[in-house]
């Protein structure tokens, strides 16, 4: 295939956070190991399942919802170009600049001198996927900026040195005693007698960032939706450091996937009803944002928003998997998941974790830099299920596994086996032969490479004593 | 080339020649349903806002602030405001006067039975948006021709290019293993007077 400028193009290697360090196996067997971390991720997703489950089913309307949902995501994705330019005019309209970012470097070279031109050598982040993608917290710390996280699990993340692990609750694997920990050793100014009890945990985190909110001039943020029709962003949140980032500072940034587009108002009356419910389990979340532009005299003064491609036009070109862009990351998918439920968020080495993860990475940075990620499930269709918007996760684990690169012998074998099935006496000898098989020990682990690689996850089935060969011919 | 038409050519590029065409199904509850204030103040109460259903606004803000100072956005009727609790309009007050108000009074652009939410919409009696952010109690004074029973209906009657608040409870997380807990960063008070004709 030739290439040309304007062809989709997936996200650059070398920056930000959609690539792991090893394969999903390897990773998931770490964590596998760790105890606390399945005791905390079941005790979370068994509570979240619960409290969600409760409120989706005093909707009577929810599978009209979902509907909905799903027709306007799709709607959106066959309507973006014109969307797109709909949302820029009326943002700059009402008193915002729209950048245009292709990929992870050039929007983190955006928002670094963005906020160089302020003069300010620390910003407010609202916690946002986006962001995390492209690494911008390494680029601004680069840059000698220093970004202050303020949800309270970002915060838990950034002062523990650690990496998130969900999408809505990136600490969802830390217990209290163990945030408790973190916060004693790490928070500046702590009260030493803080104890695990979760208000006194968010009380602290409160006092912690009070003084920050209060004297920091620039915010970066993202969007959980953003009007095309009226150029309006809307933020969901329950902290109120949302609402702190966008009203208390002079300068408001916000990087936003092109796919976040909204084609107009009343469509938000669905996802505002979707989103709480499949996310927190809440009928609405405390805080919902909404603002066009800038308003005179009530919040920041310069507002701009950065549109990012960073690979979604890579996966808006394949037919199947283009609805992987139709997610409003709202988690429910990790929460129902049997996998991401014993191996937690970070054995998928992307900030996209859990089923929806699984297929949106790898069409992000292309199948090949996550090949093994299509197969970090068990296709029940639990996702499927889950999802407000109808995404069919297990379609397209089963379309990018076709597409990741397998391995030259598996051609092979299944050539040799498609042969002596052809050839009836062949086949019956081979069946013969299988009787042999005990002889290669238990899980057939005396099998040659490469097929003791399919044996270690998988038990050989027993040969029966008889064939129906054998029985039809002695009846 | 500029990363615009660069990133609007991969689009096209991407969705072929025609893209295709999509219905969006639209038979979910729309329409105006009846207002059960009562379920209102359950929801309100379920997700920890205390409710006080009064013809009295001044004697219930009273109760509420006790000694306490308020703030005020500067279109707040000043009858709903009891006489011997000081205040200072916000005619341009810094951050730092605003927070250091025991509590703001605020009134309510809508609010939805459904979800247990009211909206702000900077209107004159609502205010900045900082005003309603960083007291640590925040009184609103609703209406009940304000309520709406759902979602969609609230979209309806609300103006998008207005900086729009929507308030369910006070400030709470869900980040310590997944259970609410009330009490972050916006106001850990939220009283809603819900004013009733005598």
């Amino acid at each position: 295939m030739s290439t040309f400028l304007g062809m989709p193009a997936h996200a650059p290697r070398g920056v930000g956070q959609l690539r792991g360090d090893e394969p999903f196996p390897a990773a998931a067997r770490t964590a596998l190991a760790n105890p606390q971390l399945r005791r905390n991720l079941q005790h979370a997703t068994t509570t979240i399942r619960g409290k969600s489950g409760r409120v989706i089913a005093e909707v009577p309307d929810w599978q009209e919802l979902r509907s909905a949902g799903s027709a306007l995501k799709a709607y959106t994705m066959a309507n973006l170009p014109q969307l797109l330019e709909q949302l820029e005019e009326k943002v700059t309209a009402a008193g915002g600049v729209v950048h245009w970012a292709a990929d992870a470097n050039e929007a983190n070279r955006i928002v670094t001198e963005l906020v160089r031109a302020t003069g300010e050598q620390r910003v407010i982040k609202v916690k946002s996927m986006a962001t995390q993608e492209i690494g911008l917290n390494e680029a601004l710390e680069a840059a000698g900026i220093t970004p202050v996280e303020t949800d309270l699990a970002e915060l838990i993340v950034q002062l523990g040195h650690d990496k998130p692990s969900h999408i809505l609750v990136p600490a969802i694997h830390r217990n209290r005693s163990e945030i408790r920990e973190i916060f004693l050793r790490e928070m500046p100014g702590v009260d030493p007698a803080l104890t695990d009890d979760p208000p006194e945990l968010a009380g602290a985190a409160r006092r912690y960032l009070r003084e920050t909110f209060l004297s920091t001039r620039v915010a970066v943020s993202g969007a959980n939706f953003a009007i095309a029709d009226t150029g309006t962003l809307a933020v969901v949140e329950s902290e109120g450091n949302g609402r702190m980032c966008l009203t208390l500072p002079d300068t408001l940034i916000t990087v936003m996937g092109i796919e976040k587009v909204v084609p107009s108002w009343p469509d938000l009356e669905v996802f505002l009803q979707l989103l709480p419910r499949a996310s927190t389990g809440e009928r609405m979340n405390p805080y919902t944002s909404m603002w066009t532009g800038v308003t005179p005299g009530d919040g920041p003064q310069n507002f701009h928003l950065v549109l990012l491609d960073n690979g979604r036009t890579a996966v808006l070109a394949d037919e199947v998997g283009r609805q992987a862009l139709h997610c409003i990351r709202c988690s429910a998918c990790l929460n129902v998941c049997p996998v991401y439920e014993r191996t937690g968020g970070h054995a998928y080495g992307s900030v996209y974790p859990g089923p929806i993860g699984a297929v949106l990475s790898p069409q992000l940075t292309g199948v090949e830099d996550n090949a093994s990620l299509p197969y970090a499930s068990s296709l029940c269709g639990a996702c499927f299920d889950a999802c407000p918007v109808k995404i069919d996760i297990p379609s397209i684990l089963v379309h990018l596994r076709n597409q990741a690169p397998h391995p030259r012998s598996e051609k092979a074998a299944m050539a040799a086996a498609a042969y002596t099935m052809d050839r009836p006496r062949l086949y019956e000898r081979a069946q013969r032969a299988v009787r042999f098989s005990k002889l290669l020990g238990k899980r057939g682990r005396g099998l040659p490479p490469p097929l003791n690689g399919w044996a270690a996850s998988r038990d050989l089935p027993d040969p029966p004593a008889e064939s129906f060969r054998d029985w039809w011919r002695g009846r | 080339m500029s990363s615009r038409d660069l990133i609007l050519g991969r689009i096209r590029q991407a969705l072929g020649p025609d893209p295709e065409v999509v219905d969006v199904p639209r038979d979910y509850r729309r329409g105006p349903a009846p207002v059960d204030l009562d379920l209102l103040v359950e929801r309100l109460v379920d997700y920890k806002a205390v409710v006080h259903r009064v013809s009295d606004v001044p004697g219930a803000i009273r109760g509420i602030i006790g000694a306490g100072r308020l703030v005020v956005p500067p279109g707040l009727p000043t009858a709903w405001l009891p006489p011997d609790v000081p205040f200072s309009v916000d005619d341009g007050l810094s951050a730092a006067e605003i927070a250091a108000a025991d509590g703001v009074v605020t009134a309510a652009a809508v609010a939805v039975v459904e979800t247990g939410t009211i909206v702000l919409d900077a209107s004159p009696d609502q205010g900045r948006r900082i005003l309603s952010l960083l007291p640590d109690l925040h009184i609103c004074v609703l209406r009940p021709d304000q309520v709406v029973a759902s979602v969609p209906e609230a979209v309806a009657r609300l103006t998008p290019g207005r900086p729009l608040t929507w308030i369910s409870g006070p400030s709470a997380t869900s980040d310590i293993e997944l259970n609410r807990v009330e009490g972050v960063h916006g106001p850990r008070n939220l009283h809603i007077v819900l004013r009733e004709t005598a």
